[in-house]
């Protein structure tokens, strides 16, 4: 599927590229066939599906764990949701602590760490082979994750560890080992561990391989296409100069501009929505009919169903425990106000941001439809729905948006790679927590962390998306496994925690400042 | 009303002019001087993970480096002056945060000095004086 080099298109670090076409075409392909064969088994493991049904088990996993918490706390995403708002205003918090981190920056920056290709590419995938009904089901997914996520940032708080130089690391390994010796149960420095490896490998595979893949793709799309293991070195090296050395300014760009593109995409999004109006309720049938009929697509309505959830659980990470990580760090005396304060993350992240991208691709018709039937058409291999141009992935999102404004490709190209490169800094410090668990703080443990980071990004831009993909999801899964028996085992915790802030907060004793 | 003066002071040129006639007029009046040093900071803005998890020990070591660097040198050169003086550090939005810093301590008066921001600046990003000027609840002295 690789085109051959459109030199002329290229930039000029690029051009090196030009003179060994060949000898790069066979890096990528070498890449891809090593990676595809060595990870397979674990793939494998984590979507085996229920026997006798082509349903992943570890699908049912995260939509039960979300269901039990929802229903465990009583609604919480809906209740607690004004009050959410109220918090992240700031109306809660002591002006003496001015200076530390705020609720609003820990959202942020767990929010830049998600807010990624899971809402550009990720959605797009899911609707490419589950059709539209697969975003009635990721909405809900959303809706629901906001359970799992609330619980796991009000533990990740409660049990960080403090150190004394005032550094603070927190996540699930923490909550593993001291919440469950608070409880006198076994197994949890078994956990930690467990999940220490499957978070550095959920770092590599979704917080990186993932972005620098979908980059490349994106890059590509707009300039011609060229071997990706080019945008990985660049990548990498400029993941190097922020996570070794240093470079804290181009984080701090990202950081800011990331916000700014995720306004910008939204608006778009909202904008093309507006020009198409009078299709949006047909689109909202669409996804109606999708979801419980599956319209045709491929593996019908469950098929539908494990697109969305597993697009959703990958784009807001409820329930993975990676946001344990990034939340912990905030200026509080209540856990559970983080707690609060996090559930916001998947309705910004899914709810809405993964829905218009959704909208958008189904409006604008990007996917075929049969004149006559009204049903979708299955490409040869009848896994995917046939797309305008035979788009997937990050490219059905750029054509569907290019297709209102043309010029939109170039915004996005540019939205992918500050998304891209804001979830590798982000996922390179999850995993960097993970290890420095594993293996101790320390320069030279954490280096080496980096430097396989920065290598996996390479290959992750060289590789095809399909390996690419299924490494990413059942990496980031697998930490869902280990994270989610924690958080059964210590969600008495966590609703101790919320009686008594809520009896508070009913007395009058916990009351806004100013 | 209190005999109090609000002093916003950093330690720029223009501060110490201020702190100078700060000096001279709470002598005159016999008023207490209350020295205001503001970091400036926003709830608001984005960090990186890193600096989430570090923000703690950052913050620790900015208000050591403000309190020694800035606070505890003037606090030294009016030690004979005869006055009462006393300092403030806080973190925030510098205008609003003196505006506080004025409410809590009941001054019935503050002073600040004019940085040399080029025109264009001033009027694109607003000045600390000029906000202060326009917020307080008491008469302010910009000293050039």
């Amino acid at each position: 599927m690789r085109k051959s080099i459109k030199a002329a298109a290229l930039s000029a670090p690029l051009l090196l590229a030009a003179t060994a076409p060949a000898m790069a075409q066979s890096v990528d392909e070498r890449v891809n066939e090593l990676f595809a064969s060595s990870t397979g088994w674990f793939v494998n493991l984590i979507f085996s599906p229920f026997p006798g049904t082509s349903f992943p088990w570890i699908v049912a996993w995260l939509v039960v764990a979300a269901t039990v918490f929802t229903v465990y706390f009583g609604l919480i995403q809906f209740r607690a949701f004004p009050h959410s708002i109220s918090l992240v205003k700031g109306d809660y918090s002591d002006p003496n602590d001015a200076g530390e981190v705020s609720h609003f920056q820990a959202l942020a920056t767990a929010l830049s760490g998600t807010v990624g290709l899971g809402n550009i590419a990720g959605v797009a995938v899911a609707v490419g082979i589950g059709g539209p009904g697969a975003t009635f089901w990721m909405i809900l997914a959303g809706l629901m994750g906001m359970a799992s996520k609330f619980t796991e940032c009000t533990l990740g708080v409660k049990y960080r560890n403090e150190f004394a130089d005032g550094h603070v690391s927190g996540g699930p390994m923490y909550y593993m080992t001291k919440g469950f010796a608070e409880r006198g149960l076994p197994m949890g420095k078994f956990l930690a561990v467990l999940f220490s490896v499957f978070c550095i490998l959920g770092a590599f595979g979704g917080g990186n391989m993932f972005q620098a893949n979908q980059a490349h793709a994106q890059i590509s799309g707009v300039v011609g296409d060229y071997p990706g293991w080019i945008t990985g070195v660049v990548f990498a090296a400029v993941v190097f100069a922020v996570i070794v050395g240093g470079l804290k300014s181009i984080a701090r760009v990202t950081e800011k501009v990331v916000p700014f593109m995720g306004v910008v995409y939204v608006a778009a999004a909202l904008v093309i929505l507006a020009m198409n109006a009078d299709k949006i309720g047909w689109a909202f049938g669409q996804i109606f009919e999708g979801a419980f009929t599956g319209a045709g697509v491929a593996g019908g309505m469950v098929g539908a169903l494990i697109q969305g959830f597993k697009r959703a659980a990958f784009s807001n990470e409820a329930g993975v425990g990676s946001a344990a990580i990034a939340h912990s760090a905030v200026k509080t005396k209540e856990p559970i106000t983080e707690g609060f304060v996090s559930l916001l993350e998947p309705f910004i992240d899914t709810v809405v941001i993964c829905t218009m991208t959704a909208l958008v691709i189904i409006i604008t018709g990007q996917l075929i439809q049969d004149p006559a039937t009204g049903l979708y058409l299955l490409d040869e291999g009848a896994s995917t729905i046939q797309t305008v141009d035979g788009n997937k992935g990050v490219a059905l999102t750029s054509a569907a948006f290019s297709s209102a404004f043309g010029w939109f490709q170039y915004v996005l190209a540019l939205a992918v790679i500050l998304f891209a490169f804001s979830t590798m800094i982000s996922w390179s410090y999850y995993g960097l927590k993970a290890w420095t668990f594993l293996f101790g703080e320390g320069q030279t443990t954490e280096l080496v962390f980096k430097v396989i980071f920065c290598i996996f990004v390479v290959i992750g831009a060289a590789a095809n998306l399909g390996p690419v993909i299924d490494f990413s999801d059942a990496a980031i899964f697998a930490m869902a496994v280990v994270n989610i028996i924690a958080l059964y085992f210590l969600m008495p915790v966590v609703k101790k925690e919320l009686n008594s802030y809520m009896a508070r907060l009913k007395s009058g004793e916990i009351k806004k400042f100013g | 009303m209190s005999n109090k003066i609000v002093l916003g002071y950093d330690d720029s040129e223009a501060a110490k002019t201020a702190l100078a006639f700060a000096v001279g007029l709470a002598k005159a009046q016999g008023a207490e001087l209350v020295i205001a040093h503001v970091l400036e900071w926003s709830p608001y803005s984005f960090l990186t993970p890193e600096e989430i998890g570090e923000r703690h020990k950052r913050r620790g070591e900015e208000l050591k480096r403000a309190e020694e660097a800035v606070l505890a040198p003037v606090r030294k050169s009016l030690e004979d002056s005869g006055l009462t003086v006393s300092t403030e550090l806080k973190y925030g939005h510098i205008a609003e945060t003196l505006c506080d810093v004025i409410k809590q301590s009941g001054a019935s008066h503050v002073i600040i000095g004019r940085t040399g921001h080029s025109a264009l600046s001033s009027r694109l990003f607003g000045s600390v004086a000029g906000s202060l000027a326009q917020a307080a609840p008491v008469p302010v002295t910009i000293v050039p």
